[in-house]
C-alpha cells in the first residue's frame, strides 16, 4: 500500500516535471488550496500552480463540476479553506456578493507587473481576477450532411432551421438540431443567448425589476420551440454532456455549443471518422433579423481569498500566476482553451469563439441578481416547450419567481 | 430497568439527536424568519478582456456595516413563507377569484412551484408507500417458501437494489429507458410506436420515477418481513393448516395479523423516505416533469445565488408535512400503547 502510493506521488511528479519544469516560483513559504470547475483548461492551470510546491509551500486543488456549490461556503471561514477559486464571469458574482475575495491591486503591484492588463478584470477600479481564457457558444456543424443538402454553414437560426428541415426531408437524420437544453441551467442559458439575440434587456435600467415578459422574450421562445422540434424528443434532459454524446453518435448534424467542449469532439475519441472528420466550427449565429449574435462572451479566471493571511494571499498570487504564465502552453495544452496568454496560437478548433469575440457578442451579464433570473428561468421554461402553456404564461412565472426570490435576498423591495 | 442505567442507556443517542436534529431544526426555522438585508447597489464600471461596461453590483462597506448589526438579516416573519416561491397564499386566492371551477383552479396552483412540488411528492408517496409494503411481503412470503439451499443467495439478489446507491440505480434504469436503451426500444417495440420516448413524457417520466421508488425500496420491506415471519407462531400455522385452511387462508388469518406492527413501522419509515423524494428526481433530470419539496432545496442552494433563508423555509415546510402524513399512524400507536 505504502509502495503504491510512493509510485503514484513519483508518476504525479513526473507529470508535472514534464508539463512544467519544477521552477522555484519565488515563494518561501505559505498555503495555495484552489477550487474549480474541471475541464481539460483547468487542470493545466492547476497542475502549473502545483509545480510553485516545495518545502513550507503546500498547494493543493480541487477540481469538480460542482465546484460553484462549494467555493463560497469554503471561502466564508477565517482562515478560509480555499485561497483562490476559479470562477468564470458569472460565478464571480456570487463570491463578490458575499465578499469573500480580495483586491488584487497591491499584489499585481508587488508581484504581477508582468500580466497583460487585458487579462486584469476591473470591478470599480480594483482588479478582482486574473482572466486567462475565453469561452462562448457557437455553431458546430457537420461539413459533410450541410454539403449533401447543398447548403452553407448557417449564419441566423432562420437559415438553420431551413437546413435542419431538408437534412430531415431528404432522410439524412430524424433529429438533426441538438442543443443543451435540459430544464435548469443550460436551458436557462439557451434563453439568454436567444433573448440577446433579439436585443432583449434583462432588467429596467439600473435596477433589480425584471422585464423580459416583452415581444423579444415571447420571440425567443418561440424560436427555442421551434429548434426543439427537429431535436430528440428527450431533450430537455440533454444537457451538455448529452448533447456532445448525441453529436459524437452521429445523431445530430447542427447544434450551438461551447468552444471549450469542441475539442472533444473533434478528436478521434469515442466517435465514428466519418463524424469527428466531418466536425466543423463557425461563429454564432443570429436571430430575427438583428445583427447582435445569440450567445454571451465569457472569460475564466482566478482570485485570491479575502479570509486568509497576507503571506498566503502572496503565495497564492505567485502560485496562480504561474499557473497562467507562457510556460503552461505546449503542444497538449495549446488547444485546450482560448488562452489569454501570451505565446497562444489559435486552433482551428478555437475559430468559433474568435468568431464570437469578433462580432462582438454580449459578455454574460455579470449583474449581482442575475444568478436569481437564471435560476428562475432554468425552473419555468420548460412547460412552455413540452406544450403545456404559453409563451407568456412562462415569462410571467419567471418573471413572479425572480421577484419573490429577489425580495428574499434584499434586491427588491 | 434502574432510572440512572436508563439514562446512560440512552444518553448517546439522545446527545446525538439533539445535535444532528433538535439544533438543525432550531436552526432552520430561525433562518426561515429572516430575509437577507435590503442590498445598496452601486454603478460601477467593470473591465475586462472584452473592453468595459456600466455595471450594477453590491456596495461591500455599506452592507457590511448592516451584516455586523444583524448577522442574520432583517426579520421577515412568515413573509418568506407566504411569498410566490412557498406558500403562495396570495397567488392561491388569486386563482381562486380568477378560475372558473375546480379544474381550472387546479391547472392554475399547479403552475405554483411549492403546489407543483407536493403534487408529485404526494402521489409518488401515496403509490409508492403501498406498493412497496405490497412488493416487499411477496418476496419474503415467496423466499421464506423456497428451498433452504437456495435461500441465501435469493435473498442476497433481493437486497441488491437496497445496497446499490441512489444515485447509481437510478442512472442505470435512467440510461436503460432512453429512447436507444433497452427498456426504451423495447417499450417502443411492445406499443408498436417508434417515437415512444419516456423522457419526454410526464405521465411516463412519473410512473418511472414511480417504478423506480419501489424498486429501490421493496428490499427494505421485504427483509422486515421476512425477519417477522421467522416469528409466526408454527403451532397456529399447524393447526390451522388441520382445520383444512388453505395457503391463501393462512396467511390472511395467521401470518398477517402476526405482521401487522410491522406493517405499521414499514408505512412509517417508508412515509418519511417517500415524501422526501430527490434522487432520483436528479439522476433522472426529471425536473421538468417532476419537482419535490427536497429537490426544491437543492435547488435554492445550487444556484449561483444561494437562497438559504427560502430553502431554510422549504426546510421548515416539509418537517410539517412529514408531521402531518405520520400523525394517523403515530395516533394509532399512540393508542395501542395506552391500552397496555
Amino acid at each position: 500500500m505504502f509502495i503504491a502510493k510512493k509510485a503514484a506521488l513519483a508518476t504525479v511528479l513526473a507529470v508535472l516535471g514534464t508539463t512544467t519544469a519544477l521552477a522555484d516560483c519565488g515563494i518561501d513559504a505559505g498555503r495555495v488550496s484552489i477550487v474549480g470547475n474541471e475541464f481539460p483548461a483547468i487542470h493545466t492551470v492547476a497542475n502549473g500552480a502545483a509545480a510553485c510546491a516545495k518545502d513550507g509551500v503546500e498547494v493543493k486543488a480541487n477540481l469538480t463540476a460542482d465546484h460553484q456549490k462549494i467555493n463560497l461556503a469554503g471561502m466564508q471561514g477565517n482562515p478560509a479553506e480555499y485561497t483562490s477559486a476559479i470562477i468564470a464571469n458569472s460565478s464571480i458574482v456570487a463570491l463578490m456578493n458575499d465578499d469573500v475575495i480580495r483586491p488584487l491591486d497591491d499584489l499585481v503591484a508587488a508581484h504581477g507587473q508582468d500580466i497583460p492588463k487585458h487579462q486584469l478584470i476591473t470591478i470599480n477600479g480594483n482588479v478582482m481576477a486574473v482572466a486567462f481564457m475565453a469561452n462562448a457558444q457557437h455553431l458546430v456543424y457537420r461539413g459533410d450532411v450541410l454539403e449533401q443538402i447543398g447548403v452553407e454553414p448557417p449564419k441566423t437560426y432562420e437559415d438553420m432551421l431551413a437546413a435542419a428541415e431538408k437534412i430531415r426531408a431528404e432522410g439524412i437524420m430524424e433529429n438533426p438540431v441538438g442543443g443543451a437544453y435540459a430544464a435548469g441551467w443550460n436551458l436557462a442559458q439557451e434563453f439568454v443567448n436567444m433573448y440577446l439575440g433579439h436585443g432583449g434587456e434583462f432588467f429596467a435600467p439600473g435596477s433589480a425589476e425584471v422585464s423580459i415578459n416583452n415581444e423579444k422574450g415571447v420571440a425567443a421562445l418561440e424560436m427555442m420551440k421551434a429548434l426543439s422540434e427537429y431535436m430528440n424528443p428527450d431533450f430537455l434532459t440533454h444537457d451538455s454532456n448529452a448533447t456532445s454524446a448525441e453529436w459524437e453518435a452521429g445523431n445530430v448534424a447542427l447544434m450551438n455549443m461551447w468552444g471549450s467542449r469542441t475539442g472533444v469532439l473533434m478528436d478521434s475519441e469515442g466517435s465514428a471518422p466519418e463524424v469527428y472528420e466531418n466536425t466543423m466550427v463557425a461563429g454564432p449565429m443570429t436571430v430575427g433579423g438583428g445583427d447582435q449574435a445569440a450567445s454571451t462572451l465569457w472569460w475564466d479566471g482566478w482570485t485570491v481569498a479575502k479570509n486568509i493571511s497576507d503571506e498566503d494571499a502572496a503565495a497564492t498570487f505567485i502560485a496562480m500566476k504561474n499557473g497562467v504564465s507562457p510556460s503552461i502552453l505546449n503542444d497538449e495544452t495549446m488547444s485546450q482553451a482560448v488562452w489569454m496568454i501570451e505565446g497562444y496560437q489559435p486552433a482551428p478548433v478555437n475559430a468559433g469563439v474568435f468568431a464570437a469575440i469578433d462580432m462582438g457578442t454580449t459578455p454574460y451579464p455579470m449583474l449581482p441578481y442575475m444568478g436569481l433570473l437564471h435560476t428562475a428561468l432554468g425552473d419555468n421554461l420548460a412547460e412552455f416547450l413540452q406544450g403545456k402553456e404559453s409563451a407568456e404564461q412562462a415569462l410571467a412565472d419567471v418573471e413572479a419567481a425572480y421577484t419573490a426570490a429577489a425580495k428574499e435576498k434584499g434586491f427588491l423591495r | 430497568m434502574k432510572h440512572k442505567t436508563f439514562l446512560w442507556f440512552v444518553l448517546p443517542s439522545s446527545l446525538a439527536m439533539l445535535l444532528f436534529i433538535f439544533f438543525p431544526l432550531i436552526s432552520i426555522t430561525v433562518q426561515s424568519l429572516f430575509v437577507a438585508h435590503d442590498q445598496v447597489l452601486i454603478t460601477v464600471e467593470n473591465c475586462g478582456p472584452f473592453g468595459c461596461t456600466e455595471a450594477t453590483m453590491v456596495d461591500q462597506e455599506a452592507t457590511e456595516a448592516l451584516r455586523r448589526e444583524q448577522p442574520l438579516g432583517q426579520f421577515g416573519g412568515l413573509k418568506t413563507y407566504l411569498d410566490r416561491n412557498h406558500l403562495a397564499t396570495g397567488e392561491l386566492a388569486a386563482a381562486w377569484r380568477a378560475s372558473d371551477g375546480l379544474g381550472d383552479f387546479a391547472g392554475r396552483i399547479v403552475n405554483l412551484p411549492f403546489y407543483k412540488a407536493m403534487s408529485f411528492t404526494l402521489a409518488y408517496t401515496a403509490i409508492v408507500t403501498p406498493l412497496t409494503i405490497i412488493v416487499g411481503f411477496m418476496i419474503a412470503v415467496a423466499v421464506n417458501s423456497a428451498v433452504k439451499m437456495i435461500r441465501g443467495p435469493l435473498i442476497f439478489f433481493s437486497l441488491l437494489p437496497m445496497i446499490i446507491t441512489p444515485l447509481v440505480g437510478s442512472l442505470i434504469l435512467f440510461w436503460m429507458v432512453d429512447a436507444r436503451g433497452i427498456l426504451g426500444t423495447g417499450l417502443q417495440w411492445v406499443v408498436g410506436d417508434p417515437d415512444l420516448s419516456v423522457k419526454a413524457s410526464t405521465p411516463l417520466m412519473w410512473t418511472m420515477l414511480m417504478v423506480y421508488g419501489v424498486w429501490h425500496s421493496a428490499p427494505f420491506a421485504f427483509i422486515v418481513y421476512y425477519a417477522g415471519l421467522q416469528t409466526v407462531n408454527k403451532d397456529t400455522l399447524e393447526s390451522a393448516m388441520i382445520d383444512g385452511a388453505t395457503r391463501w387462508q393462512r396467511v390472511r388469518y395467521v401470518v398477517l395479523p402476526h405482521l401487522m406492527p410491522l406493517t405499521t413501522f414499514i408505512a412509517l419509515i417508508q412515509l418519511m423516505d417517500n415524501f422526501r423524494v430527490f434522487e432520483p428526481i436528479v439522476s433522472f433530470n426529471a425536473s421538468a416533469h417532476a419537482t419535490s419539496l427536497s429537490w426544491a432545496i437543492y435547488n435554492d442552494l445550487g444556484g449561483e445565488t444561494r437562497q438559504l433563508n427560502s430553502a431554510a423555509a422549504t426546510s421548515v415546510l416539509t418537517v410539517i408535512g412529514v408531521a402531518i402524513l405520520l400523525s394517523p399512524v403515530l395516533v394509532r400507536t399512540w393508542r395501542d400503547f395506552g391500552k397496555r
